[in-house]
């Protein structure tokens, strides 16, 4: 049981959580319009996607995970998940997947629908091949065009130049495609525009992120990074989400100022892995928030693109750099070693008590090989770590006594080591 | 004197134990839980109570524990029984390392320090399969009692295989295995082996180290502990208060904390765990 006074949320008063909001929903209004608009549309990945590039061809991006996480968030994919299971997709298939192709069979995308079709469908490959079958399906069910964007996985530490000119070489070949279903000639002025405002986002978000080391740290890493992973993921690019991050910032360092978090009380920092629970997003959180544990920095808030240790998109190199970030600086790209040195500095940079796994109950490819970062952080390098499963997108296997049990249970021994700390 | 409570409330049962300052077990009860979870916890309070002879309000400090721990209302204070198991098992075997719980529906491996804290643990997650709800099954289609099962069980002389993961579905295998003609003992021994091995990739996850302390209502299942020890390769400590063991470390923590209220010691009152 946490000792001591209850740990609630603090009451938010700021702009972030609404400005995102805002933002976020003007991007879906201007989906919903884009067909009466004629407007072309491109379906993407939001790992290691060149979302920039296809601003800069004048093809409004769609995420089709967005879009499944929103639902699932509203507690409403659980039917779209069934309706493509009696469709014939397996119980063990991806709940993202069965969302988004549930969603197609129950009529909320397609022609006049909330969520059109793509216009094209470019699968930039995160790693997943589930996510290739993804697209292909959602290629098939819309008509549209299909490009397989190749990314060959990290397998040294930086990438190699062939790597780097083969990415190039289908991204030239993108804006090609492009150029032919929008009839706009591509301009890589306006691309070097976008990608400052890139930039000057991605730096704006760093900066966030590096503010989680003072204690308290100004917003939970993972709950509240949740908020602008729409800006950073989806709306890259844009002038609006540049200056988000500008208010962004300020906003968080006067939290630090004046020794503000989202809780009040900051009992245990944690360093989050895996993605939320959507469907329970609230109830997970309240399970870490009464003990007063906040997430200092999380995986899962990288996963559009890792910016704390430096990289920026270049708009001196502009193709170079959108490859540069798809092979190097992309989450699911990279080995699980590399995640264990990335989950390492950030225990040890932002002063983390203890790592927490969400491990994705659907997923082959990001909860691949948790079990063994577990061992490995528990037993090589002494970090308290706790591994709970449940799915992002399926409400049918989150057990709430099962993971209270099991967070209750490894909070009480964080606690009770830092009380025998505190003793000597 | 003062005495200390701790209530555990789990699926299927609900167990209650009184210590007193000297933390002698004064009182046990045990119940079926039942559909009302609140009134199971009570209920079996105040049947300890009587049968330690003491009013409730002797009792200084109530203690929750189980899946069903925050429904005691009446009690002061809630902790999970992976911690109370391990509290428990380091009170009646000092040197224990290694807790392994087997209770209805639940098989939790536990890596206890020398003071009982819980240094580790893990948990079967999604299934029943290698708890004592397995062994229900079984007792069930073959039609022994489920205090026969584990002696019939060390009575196999040629264990049958099975090979289903699944409590509901492992009665079908058992179903075919009787219409081959197989003992019932091979049938138990089966079932047995099945869920030790199991059990053994959860306690591999915490790392295994002498003592191993077994605990929760199947730790009287003789054939569990026997085939156990095989699998473990090493011997195991087994008490009779196994089925109590959440509930007396829950009793424990509890006593603790009402000493240090009397005495007032404010980082005493913070707890211990």
């Amino acid at each position: 049981m946490a000792s001591g006074a209850k740990v609630q949320e603090r009451q938010y008063q700021g702009r972030v959580h609404e400005g995102s909001r805002q933002l976020m929903s003007a991007w879906m209004a201007e989906l919903g319009r884009a067909e009466a608009e004629g407007r072309p549309t491109g379906a993407i990945m939001i790992s290691g996607n060149c979302v920039e590039l296809l601003r800069a061809c004048h093809v409004l991006p769609m995420f089709p995970e967005v879009t499944a996480l929103q639902n699932a968030i509203r507690h409403k994919s659980l039917p779209l998940i069934l309706k493509a299971e009696q469709a014939g997709y397996s119980s063990d298939n991806c709940a993202y997947v069965k969302a988004d192709i549930g969603l197609f069979l129950d009529g909320g995308m397609g022609p006049g629908k909330p969520i059109p079709f793509p216009t094209i469908t470019v699968c930039n490959y995160v790693g997943c091949n589930v996510y290739v079958k993804w697209f292909e399906h959602l290629a098939d069910i819309s008509g549209s065009k299909l490009f397989m964007l190749d990314v060959p996985f990290a397998r040294t530490p930086e990438p190699t130049e062939q790597d780097v000119r083969y990415v190039v070489s289908q991204l030239e070949e993108l804006i090609a495609l492009c150029e032919s279903v929008t009839s706009h000639r591509f301009d890589i002025d306006e691309l070097r525009e976008i990608l400052g405002y890139a930039a000057r986002a991605e730096d704006g978000y760093a900066r966030c992120k590096h503010l989680c080391k003072s204690r308290p740290a100004p917003f939970d890493a993972y709950f509240d990074a949740i908020n602008m992973m729409g800006p950073i993921n989806v709306l890259r690019g844009t002038r609006e989400a540049a200056e988000f991050f500008d208010e962004a910032v300020p906003e968080f360092e006067g939290l630090v100022a004046q020794g503000l978090g989202p809780l009040t009380e900051e009992r245990f920092r944690t360093v989050v892995e895996g993605p939320p629970p959507y469907p329970y997003y609230r109830n997970f959180r309240n399970l870490f928030t009464r003990w007063g544990a906040v997430s200092v920095a999380s995986t899962y808030s990288t996963v559009g693109g890792i910016w704390e240790w430096g990289f920026r998109h270049d708009p001196r190199r502009p193709l170079e750099s959108i490859a540069e970030q798809m092979l190097r600086e992309n989450l699911t790209n990279r080995s699980i070693v590399a995640r264990y040195g990335q989950i390492k500095r950030y225990v040890e940079e932002w002063e983390a008590d203890a790592l927490v796994i969400h491990s994705i109950k659907s997923c082959r490819l990001f909860s691949a090989g948790q079990g063994d970062m577990r061992e490995y952080f528990t037993r090589e390098l002494g970090v308290p770590t706790l591994l709970v499963e449940s799915d992002l997108e399926d409400p049918r296997y989150y057990a709430e006594a099962q993971l209270r049990n099991r967070i209750d249970a490894f909070f009480e021994s964080l606690e009770h080591k830092k009380l025998v700390a505190a003793a000597h | 004197m003062i005495f200390g409570a701790g209530v555990d409330v789990g699926s299927t049962q609900t167990k209650a134990v009184i210590v007193d300052g000297a933390r002698r077990i004064v009182a046990r009860a045990l119940i079926a839980t039942g559909a009302n979870v609140t009134r199971a916890g009570e209920n079996a309070f105040v049947q300890a109570c009587e049968e330690a002879g003491l009013p409730r309000e002797a009792v200084g400090y109530v203690v929750g524990t189980g899946y069903g721990r925050y429904k005691v209302t009446f009690g002061d204070t809630q902790i999970t029984e992976i911690t109370c198991h391990a509290r428990g098992a380091q009170s009646l075997f000092p040197r224990t390392r290694t807790v392994i719980d087997m209770g209805g529906q639940d098989t939790k491996a536990i890596k206890v320090g020398p003071d009982g804290s819980v240094l580790d643990f893990s948990m079967n997650d999604k299934c029943a399969a290698g708890t004592g709800r397995f062994l229900s099954a079984a007792a069930d289609v073959t039609g022994v009692g489920l205090d026969e099962i584990g002696p019939l069980s060390l009575q196999a002389k040629s264990p049958v295989r099975l090979t289903s993961v699944c409590t509901v579905f492992v009665e079908s295998d058992i179903m075919s295995y009787l219409a081959q003609r197989k003992t019932v003992e091979d049938i138990l021994g089966g079932v047995h082996k099945a869920i030790a091995t199991r059990t053994m990739s959860l306690v591999r996850r915490v790392g295994v180290e002498d003592e191993v302390t077994f605990t929760g209502g199947v730790s009287r299942n003789v054939g569990m502990v026997r085939t156990l020890e095989v699998v473990l390769g090493r011997p195991i400590n087994v008490s009779d208060e196994g089925h109590y063991m959440g509930a007396l470390g829950a009793a424990l923590f509890a006593l603790e904390r009402a000493q240090a209220a009397a005495s007032a010691d404010p980082v005493a009152v913070a707890g211990r765990h």
